[in-house]
């Protein structure tokens, strides 16, 4: 992809980079957190949420700021003090290194991994896009082992295996399912995707192109089953259940450290959730009929400030389902949540990737 | 632009050379770090800057793929399983008597001689071999990974596969009691 940002010298397209990929983690982060974790779950629960800081209570979240920051940050006696503060750094650095890869339009990207399909010739996408986001996922998991262990405490320990144990499990069905897309689409290049589902067709007709949610179907319940265990969000949060381990791994953490571990777990959510309407509601394009009705093509100029405002919608879509989950369904035991990763979820999402490679070979 | 910055810029890349002998240097120091630390799980960290260092590099050479691959298993699996089983069983917090083996002297001298083989190997079979700068075209076409694994050394990433398969089923024969 040609970059907008390819006049620009580097350093400065550096600090572009670095400022939006900013806005990117924290902007949808917080709009989610105030809509679905403060608002929605409140009229579930048929009560208000906050209404004080300012209109329906929409600055609520500058006052938790405010709260966090101004908070003492305790460090236990017995821990291992620049560990235990390195650690919630390790897992925002997963959160920015994934945000770092979603497409927002035809050059609106901060980093692909893609080769340029104009310049050597061969007019496919090709890159390693959606294997460096599954790659880069994993490294979280090391965050939070860090976290469990250096406080020094029972119940950090305790719930930092849990987690591990947990995100180990769920990695294998997230990155089977992901299997099945890039078998559909013919590339890993998250653009290449996205193209792949604007053009594609389903039995000749391709008025909505084809979106990998109608034809991966499981591919998208087993990813939306696995994010969900991934952000250790109800019904999956064993490893920060509060009545046995009291917040788990961030037991020991407060003030701003505590606020680094909430943003990160918050804006997981959002990267994750535009991950998938990058692989299965196809990322920012818009159905063709639209694009065919206004007579522009899918690399238009346009779409560069249409697609960041269709992938905030695809997000909060799918954001939506993820925070509704939450507050619906009550938790798996352990066992429950180790047996359904190892023999539900990978042996469905093995079928998968059986089928779906039988029927591209056979269409 | 200083002399000897422009001394050091083989190509007069800079920014890359900068980056490549920043990233060689940490990998090496944490390297060193990792065997002389006297914390396991300290160690364990020292080896996840290793990895990720040499998950950089191969950033630079344009193997992306490689890369992701690097992180994806030695950081995302193989790591997280050794600090999940560390952490399991011994993972005290501040100093361990007993970590570091007792004679080093003869550790390092295998060390060496294992270094000064690679190096003469790697500089006999590619000492005069230049790749050409970093640009759009060089980057490995993951399509090209495919095809190789998947016909040229299909022999090889079989038997691998095999080797693997026999070492799961061994851990498992070792692993259970009855």
């Amino acid at each position: 992809m040609m970059s907008m940002l390819a006049e620009i010298p580097y350093w400065g397209s550096s600090i572009i980079r670095a400022v939006v990929i900013t806005l990117v983690v924290l902007a949808p982060a917080g709009t989610t957190v105030y809509l679905y974790l403060f608002k929605m779950v409140s009229f579930m629960q048929s009560r208000l949420g906050p209404m004080e800081a300012g209109p329906f209570g929409s600055m609520q979240l500058f006052a938790e700021l405010g709260k966090n920051v101004q908070k003492e940050d305790t460090v236990p006696g017995n821990a291992d003090k620049l560990i235990f503060a390195m650690a919630p750094y390790v897992v925002l650095l997963s959160t920015f290194l994934l945000a770092a890869i979603i497409p927002f339009g035809p050059d609106a990207t901060l980093v692909t991994f893609d080769s340029n399909p104009a310049m050597d010739g061969t007019g496919v996408f090709d890159g390693a896009g959606v294997f460096y986001a599954l790659a880069v996922t994993s490294v979280s998991v090391v965050g939070v082992l860090m976290a469990g262990w250096a406080s020094a405490s029972k119940y950090s320990l305790l719930g930092g295996l849990r987690a591990a144990g947990q995100l180990i499990a769920y990695e294998l069905p997230l990155v089977l399912a992901v299997v099945g897309v890039v078998i559909q689409a013919g590339t890993l290049s998250l653009q290449g995707i996205i193209f792949a589902q604007y053009e594609g067709e389903i039995f000749g007709m391709g008025a909505i192109g084809n979106p990998y949610i109608l034809t991966q179907f499981v591919g998208f319940f087993i990813f939306m089953v696995a994010v969900q265990a991934e952000l250790a969000q109800t019904p999956f949060d064993m490893p920060v259940a509060e009545s046995e381990l009291v917040a788990g791994y961030m037991t020991e953490y407060s003030g701003f450290r505590f606020l680094m571990f909430f943003i990160g777990e918050f804006a997981s959510a959002n990267i994750f959730a535009f991950l998938a309407s990058v692989l299965f509601l196809g990322g920012w394009a818009v159905p063709p009929f639209v694009l065919e009705a206004l007579d522009i093509g899918l690399d238009s100029n346009l779409m560069n400030f249409l697609g960041p405002l269709v992938m905030l919608t695809k997000m909060l879509l799918l954001t939506f389902v993820i925070y509704f989950v939450r507050f619906t369904y009550p938790r798996f035991r352990e066992d429950q949540l180790q047996r359904f990763a190892w023999k539900f979820l990978i042996p469905l999402s093995l079928v998968n990737i059986a089928i779906t490679a039988v029927l591209k070979v056979v269409f | 632009m200083s002399q000897l910055a422009m001394l050091a810029a083989e190509t007069q890349e800079i920014a890359t050379n900068f980056f490549f002998y920043t990233i060689a240097i940490v990998s090496v120091l944490s390297a060193l770090k990792m065997v002389t630390t006297d914390n396991v799980v300290h160690s364990a960290l020292w080896l996840l800057i290793v990895l990720a260092s040499v998950a950089a590099v191969y950033v630079f050479l344009g193997a992306e793929f490689a890369a992701a691959t690097q992180i994806l298993v030695y950081i995302g699996a193989i790591l997280v399983l050794l600090l999940f089983g560390v952490m399991l069983t011994r993972a005290q917090i501040g100093h361990e008597d007993d970590l570091n083996h007792p004679q080093p002297m003869q550790g390092l001298m295998v060390a060496v001689i294992l270094f000064a083989t690679m190096v003469y190997a790697l500089a006999d079979a590619f000492g005069t071999t230049r790749l050409d700068a970093l640009s759009e075209q060089r980057v490995e076409r993951t399509d090209a990974v495919a095809d190789a694994i998947f016909s040229t050394y299909i022999v090889p990433f079989e038997a691998i596969s095999v080797l693997l398969l026999a070492a799961l089923i061994g851990a498992i024969v070792v692993a259970r009691r009855d």
